[in-house]
């Protein structure tokens, strides 16, 4: 059955599960981005990743050419990517103006570096 | 105008106004001052014009009830004289021309006498009650009203004398209107008290003790009697300490206090006999609600069919014998024939005399001495008479008006009043402790140096003679003495007052010829002394002193003459007469050694001055009065002054079966006899004449002695005292009456207080107390430690300290890395999704 399934995936035309495997493709890359970068900067841009990753499920589900039915107008899944965007953009401003801070106190982006909250 | 209605109203207001000052001066002054506020002295002022102008209204409202009411309404008979009672004495006087047959037949022939012998009915009062203080079941208290003759008589004396001493206060008092410098009263830097003046407290008691003492003068029933009784006692304690910060003052006031309390102590045993017995406390005969006439004590005891004699009542007797007599009088209203209710008839009185002479009079003499108790104990008598002396450090006008004209005659006045109660044998107690206190208080006046302390003991033998009269069967006399003693020794004392007040000395040893510096004062003073020496004519006039102590002497020897066989009777005439030839030695020793002779303190004497007028005025008018108190006006005198003396006044009050004499129910041989013997004309030559001469020659023979020794100093006092040494001194140390009561009664007092206040309340009772503490404590510990610190503290510990752990673990996981947060993100969202996963395949299936 899921050895049936993967081989659907390869042989079926573009679908719903094929822009999910590449957002959470997306979204995995993201994570380890976050989880391994050092560089305030790197990190960054793996939350990017995250949110781009999350995006793209939401237009996914969203799109009338993906879905089967179209009973309603679909557009739920476009402004809510809509509103992530703009989510990113004003994140990415505080983001890096907290990693300038960052850098004007400690001369250094390393997030490794920043140990202050431990308990 | 109906005089029942009227003169009840008329007293009121006379009696209630110093009431009304009292509260007016108490509301104005006293309460400001409690609250801070200070009164100006040219305020207080005031205070005495409210209170002098009460009492002068009182004393105006009280003429008017005597002359405008109430002798219109009763007038005045010429000296009764009249009655069966001649006709026995005449028996007697014609067959024994002299005096001591007479009185060896007389004994044979008493019996005879008694029976048929006059005795009087209620005299003309007016009773009623103004308002009921409280209804115990049967017992009503009230504020009533009982006027008779002697009501209005001592309401017109009382605001006399009260309304000259108001007066005289008035000159008296006026250190008290500016900041006072007691120099009596050292502080312990050495200086003097300074206070501030109390014009007005003096007044407002004054005007408190007016109220009271016209109180008892109009009450109506015993319970009344009491209450205001109380109200003079408490009123001379707040006077005696007037100037409470001196240590003297404030004993005596205690000392009078606590003297009085036991004699009301056995006042209340009388008043609770009375009640238990009578069941009435009302002295008259009282119309109830419905019509039916209540008997008061006085009907009760004295029975018409009894002759008025006086008889114990049914309930007096005991109660096996109530029953008795109550079965009998219920056999004879029943079916008993007639002959035999006359013998059952005869059982009743017999039961009745039996039981009546087993306890009926037996209750009688309980309840007539304990009313006398109380009146030992505020008119000073022995073996209470030791108050009255110390009471002299209260300012002299209050000793002039409360400890010798008026207070401590009502002690007088209540056994005068009650006097239908009193059966022979009590009689004869009040004669005895008359007669005793009489000559141990003329004794002392003897060899006193201090003016007001002569007057004191002086007071104390006068009003001896009082009881002495009353005990002995003279009503009239000693009420009668009781009034003109109240004048002239108002007058003594404020004379004495005057003299204090200018020489600033109690001490007799630092006056002398004083007489040319101040001589109103001297004369109006030598007129007191002759009145209460009795000076006079005999058997025409005299001083008022006269008049009343030639009363006293002869009903003295006529109960001599009645008791000759018991061998100690003549003791009751001889100690008396020797007393007052001691009265008039030591009155006329304080006169010479003040006011004549040469100046003993020249400083002193420089500075004297006479009184102001507002003191010499009643000066004046007290000697007036003291000259003629003791006469009469004739029967051809206009309206209601026709026949006006105050004996007859006071005759026309007798008491309800007083005139009969009345024989000795235990003592058989007892006599006291009627006051009307001695007044028969044929009784002038064995009573009369022989009294006469005795009061007279007493009284010259003292002032003849003073005048040796003191005036012509033929005779040295000082050798004198030397020659009878032990006498002198027992005079001079008051016969040691202080120091016996010390050592009897105040050190046993202190030792078993001492005992108690160590052994009792320190060792027991604080030892039961601490040993509760102990316990209650060791208790206490035992919850703190046990349950408190171990249990509840454990519990908290414990919570605290496991939560302080779990923080101090979850500490570490907050490391401040970021990608380890991250990891920790991803790896529980990978946990999560593992855990759904499972869930979903295990819980819900495929």
């Amino acid at each position: 059955m899921t050895q049936l399934t993967l081989a659907s995936i390869l042989t079926q035309p573009v679908g719903v599960s094929h822009y999910l495997i590449v957002g959470a493709v997306l979204f995995v890359c993201g994570a380890l981005c976050m989880a391994t970068k050092r560089n305030a900067l790197g990190v960054l841009m793996g939350i990017e990743l995250v949110l781009n990753g999350a995006n793209l499920n939401f237009i996914a589900f969203g799109s009338p050419y993906l879905r089967k039915a179209s009973e309603t107008m679909g557009l739920d899944g476009q402004l809510m990517s809509l509103f992530v965007i703009v989510l990113a953009a004003a994140e990415a401003a505080v983001a890096l103006a907290i990693a300038l801070n960052f850098y004007n106190s400690f001369n250094t982006i390393d997030v490794d570096r920043a140990d202050q909250l431990q308990g | 105008m109906d005089v029942a209605t009227t003169l009840p109203k008329l007293l009121m207001i006379a009696w209630l106004l110093p009431l009304a000052s009292f509260a007016i001066t108490s509301l104005g002054y006293s309460v400001p001052q409690f609250l801070g506020i200070r009164v100006r002295y040219s305020t207080q002022v005031y205070a005495a014009y409210i209170a002098i102008g009460a009492i002068v209204l009182g004393f105006v409202l009280s003429c008017i009830a005597l002359f405008g009411c109430w002798l219109p309404a009763h007038p005045l008979t010429a000296a009764s004289h009249e009655g069966g009672e001649h006709a026995a004495a005449q028996e007697h006087a014609t067959t024994s021309p002299s005096l001591f047959r007479y009185v060896a037949q007389h004994e044979a022939q008493e019996a005879a006498s008694h029976a048929e012998e006059h005795n009087n009915e209620a005299p003309p009062y007016i009773t009623g009650d103004w308002y009921a203080l409280g209804i115990f079941g049967k017992l009503r208290l009230t504020i009533g009203y009982y006027i008779d003759t002697l009501t209005v008589t001592m309401f017109a004396m009382v605001t006399l004398i009260a309304s000259c001493v108001h007066i005289y206060a008035f000159g008296y008092m006026h250190d008290e209107l500016h900041d006072y410098t007691d120099h009596e009263v050292h502080l312990a830097d050495g200086e003097h008290l300074h206070r501030r003046g109390r014009f007005h407290r003096f007044f407002q008691y004054l005007s408190l003790f007016s109220f009271s003492m016209l109180g008892i003068c109009i009450s109506g029933n015993f319970a009344m009697t009491f209450v205001f009784w109380e109200l003079v006692g408490i009123c001379s304690y707040f006077l005696i300490g007037f100037y409470i910060e001196r240590q003297s003052a404030s004993t005596a006031a205690n000392k009078a206090f606590i003297v009085n309390r036991i004699g009301d102590f056995g006042m209340l045993i009388g008043l609770m006999t009375i009640w238990s017995t009578l069941g009435t406390f009302n002295f008259g005969d009282m119309k109830a609600a419905d019509g039916t006439v209540v008997p008061g004590v006085f009907s009760q005891l004295h029975r018409p069919e009894n002759h008025y004699r006086i008889a114990p009542t049914d309930s007096m007797i005991a109660f096996e014998g109530r029953n008795q007599i109550a079965e009998a009088i219920r056999k004879a209203g029943s079916t008993e024939p007639v002959a035999m209710e006359a013998t059952v008839k005869a059982e009743v009185a017999r039961l009745r005399a039996e039981d009546g002479t087993k306890w009926g009079h037996l209750l009688l003499f309980v309840a007539g001495v304990g009313i006398f108790c109380g009146c030992v104990g505020k008119s000073a008598q022995f073996p209470l008479h030791v108050w009255l002396p110390d009471a002299m450090e209260g300012p002299t006008p209050v000793s002039a008006l409360v400890h010798s004209a008026t207070m401590v005659a009502a002690g007088v006045f209540l056994v005068g009043r009650s006097y239908p109660l009193f059966s022979a044998e009590a009689l004869l107690v009040i004669a005895v402790v008359g007669c005793i206190t009489l000559f141990i208080a003329a004794t002392i006046a003897v060899t006193q140096y201090d003016i007001k302390r002569v007057l004191a003991y002086s007071t104390v033998s006068q009003l001896g003679f009082m009881m002495l009269a009353l005990g002995l069967g003279g009503w009239v006399a000693g009420l009668f003495h009781l009034i003109t003693h109240a004048f002239f020794k108002s007058l003594l004392f404020l004379c004495s007052g005057s003299v204090i007040h200018a020489v600033h000395s109690n001490d007799m040893r630092h006056m002398g010829g004083l007489r040319k510096k101040m001589p109103i004062t001297a004369y109006t003073m030598l007129v007191g002394c002759l009145a209460i020496a009795g000076v006079g004519v005999p058997f025409l006039a005299g001083f008022s002193g006269f008049h009343s102590k030639d009363a006293i002497v002869e009903q003295a020897l006529s109960h001599w003459h009645h008791n000759w066989a018991d061998g100690f009777s003549w003791l009751l005439f001889v100690v008396p007469v020797f007393s007052a030839a001691l009265t008039a030695f030591y009155m006329f020793r304080l006169w010479y050694l003040t006011f004549a002779g040469e100046p003993q303190d020249h400083h002193r004497f420089d500075h004297a001055h006479e009184s102001p007028r507002s003191m010499t005025g009643p000066l004046v008018l007290l000697a007036v009065f003291a000259v003629i108190a003791g006469w009469g006006l004739p029967s051809f005198a206009p309206g209601p002054f026709a026949n006006f003396s105050i004996p007859n006044l006071l005759e026309q009050a007798r008491p309800i079966g007083t005139l009969a004499s009345k024989p000795g129910v235990y003592l058989s041989d007892l006599f006291i006899p009627s006051e009307h013997i001695a007044h028969a004309p044929e009784m002038f030559r064995p009573i009369k004449l022989p009294a006469g001469l005795a009061a007279i020659t007493a009284a010259i023979v003292g002032i003849f002695l003073a005048t040796v020794i003191y005036l012509w100093k033929s005779v040295s006092a000082a050798k004198l005292a030397a020659a009878m040494q032990p006498l002198y001194q027992l005079s001079w140390h008051k016969w040691w009456f202080d120091e016996l009561y010390d050592f009897i009664f105040v050190r046993p007092v202190h030792a078993i207080s001492a005992f108690i206040a160590q052994v009792m309340d320190r060792g027991l009772i604080d030892g039961i107390i601490h040993t509760l503490a102990w316990i209650a404590r060791g208790c206490a510990m035992v919850v703190s430690t046990g349950g408190d610190r171990w249990v509840i503290d454990n519990v908290v510990d414990t919570f605290a300290e496991k939560t302080w752990n779990l923080g101090l673990s979850l500490r570490s996981l907050q490391t401040g890395r970021l990608r380890q947060y991250v990891m920790f993100i991803v790896v529980c969202t990978i946990v999560l999704f593992i855990v759904a996963s499972v869930w979903r395949i295990a819980v819900a299936g495929p």
